[in-house]
């Protein structure tokens, strides 16, 4: 069954565009990674899921249930946290937990003080004396405390230190091998790359690859490194070239062979050929598609 | 309940506030009249000779020496406009407050249909009218009866119960603006209830644009009119209800679709 599934899901905002004729799929159960630069329609995506937009034109489903008409029941089942966490200034963190179960008509008592102590957050001081950390950290209690079967994550490690970064990703394969699908949304590759077992990538409103992060990284393209100087102007398929006095850095998509070619006509002292890690990929799935 | 209780909660010191204010304005203004009456009878007669500024304010169709007459004057101003400006300024922040503050998005990512949260919230914007005005009515009667007056208890009945209805009548309003607002703003607030204000006092001057009277909810809670009639005035006490009950309706049509940013 899908977690989340969308069909030609699109949201203008007048004329300028927000999503454009999206189609994504993500199996109940996954870790899935949603990979974009800024503005390329990640959380218009996630609001549009959730029912804080309407969409343009096409449709939208979580858990066979319909982003439109069937809004509440989705969001019973969805623990959402939004990349600024932004809460009622003067209410304590133990009042605005509160506050979400009785909204959700729930008892998370003990899930929300589990939480609080492994976050090390203090429940009974002022949101509005707490730092851009904590303020997250009370989104993730916020978010997690129901336990819901489908955990939307926006940018959610900005303003984490790197100890609680690792303790709120503990949480989060917990809470995946548990069965809880994940769907973290990001623009931070290595987290993809570490976390993820499937992703997307998104550019100007539309998903231009998805598949596991396994085929996402190896993709025919790979790192080329020389140390020595060689011609390589006849090679077809060369990106993001990199010359310096002696060295020679790019990545590289054709014929292996015909790349060996080229490389013994040269002074090469030293090569490495490797998988290029998820960043370049990114770039690589971008310039991609600026050259057509 | 939940938003019902949580909105009130979050209101709890504005609330306080104003009806301190209102009170303490309306206590200071009882008080006085006995000092007042015995300087009235000359007072009286500058009063209702200041040409149009006496029938701005109605002053020509009551006896100021007469305590409803005093009452319904300086004391309906001060009720009046401050109780318009309270439920000016909650109603036309009560949706919008939660997209200028940033809120709304935790509020709206929580299984609470729109409906329901735009029904919460206008029941808590009417709870609070309707305790700041008996709190009001109640402490008014309170102090008459410490300075020792004769509480005209129907006269300020009628009173009392036009000021609720133009105050119901203006939150209507600006809650319906308030849904189509992105960012709240006391401004449009301020300005709906002063105009509203202004319209009434041109009105009084004159008859040319008395329609006027139909059209601003002060049209019927005019003290000096209330109290020289000895009614409310059905049909436009009416006629507002029906803009309150459009602007209401428009509140929830326009909430339900809105794109939360």
């Amino acid at each position: 069954m899908e977690a989340i599934k969308t069909i030609e899901l699109t949201k203008m905002y007048g004329q300028a565009r927000g999503i454009d004729h999206l189609d994504l799929k993500v199996e109940a159960g996954d870790f899935f990674g949603f990979i974009g630069p800024n503005g390329a329609g990640k959380s218009t995506t996630i609001r549009t899921l959730l029912g804080l937009m309407r969409p343009t034109s096409g449709t939208g489903e979580i858990f066979g249930l319909d982003i439109v008409q069937q809004r509440e029941m989705i969001l019973q089942k969805t623990g959402y946290l939004p990349s600024e966490a932004i809460f009622y200034p003067n209410m304590k963190v133990k009042d605005i937990l509160e506050f979400s179960s009785r909204l959700r008509k729930m008892d998370c008592q003990k899930e929300a003080k589990y939480l609080c102590e492994r976050l090390q957050l203090d429940p009974f001081k002022k949101i509005e004396t707490l730092s851009l950390g904590n303020r997250k950290k009370v989104a993730i209690v916020c978010a997690l405390q129901h336990r819901p079967d489908l955990l939307i994550l926006d940018e959610p490690t900005t303003g984490l230190d790197p100890l609680m970064q690792k303790v709120f990703f503990d949480i989060l394969h917990e809470r995946n091998q548990e069965g809880t699908t994940i769907f973290l949304s990001s623009h931070v590759l290595s987290e993809i790359q570490r976390h993820c077992t499937r992703a997307a990538i998104i550019r100007e409103g539309k998903i231009i690859a998805c598949d596991t992060i396994d085929v996402l990284a190896k993709t025919k393209a790979k790192r080329v490194n020389i140390h020595g100087s060689v011609a390589v102007d006849t090679l077809t398929g060369i990106r993001d070239l990199k010359e310096g006095k002696d060295t020679l850095s790019f990545l590289y998509s054709g014929d292996m062979l015909t790349l060996l070619h080229t490389l013994s006509t040269g002074d090469v002292q030293d090569l490495s050929i490797s998988e290029p890690d998820l960043e370049e990929i990114f770039l690589h799935y971008y310039e991609k598609e600026e050259n057509i | 309940m939940s938003i019902f209780k949580h909105e009130l909660k979050r209101n709890q010191s504005s609330f306080l506030t104003w009806t301190l204010a209102i009170g303490s304005l309306l206590m200071i203004c009882i008080i006085l009249f006995p000092e007042m009456k015995d300087e009235m009878s000359g007072v009286n007669d500058i009063f209702s000779s200041m040409g149009s500024f006496t029938s701005a304010f109605g002053m020509d169709k009551l006896n100021f020496g007469t305590f409803i007459g005093y009452y319904a004057i300086e004391c309906g101003n001060i009720l009046g406009l401050g109780g318009a400006f309270y439920a000016s300024l909650q109603a036309i922040n009560m949706l919008s407050k939660e997209e200028k503050d940033k809120t709304a998005e935790f509020l709206l990512s929580h299984p609470v249909t729109r409906t329901r949260l735009v029904t919460e919230k206008l029941m808590a914007l009417i709870f609070e009218i309707t305790m700041m005005n008996l709190i009001i009515y109640l402490w008014a009667m309170i102090v008459i009866l410490i300075i020792k007056e004769e509480l005209p208890l129907a006269q300020m009945n009628l009173l009392h119960l036009s000021y609720y209805f133009m105050q119901i009548e203006l939150t209507g309003i600006c809650f319906g603006i308030s849904a189509w607002m992105k960012r709240g703003n006391m401004g449009i607030g301020i300005g709906i209830a002063m105009t509203m204000y202004l319209l009434n006092l041109i009105a009084n001057l004159t008859t040319s644009v008395s329609f006027l009277k139909y059209i601003t909810p002060f049209g019927y809670c005019d003290g000096a009119n209330v109290v020289s009639l000895g009614h409310l005035e059905g049909i436009k006490i009416f006629i507002g209800m029906i803009f309150c009950t459009l602007s209401v309706l428009y509140a929830y049509i326009k909430y339900i679709r809105k794109d939360i940013y």
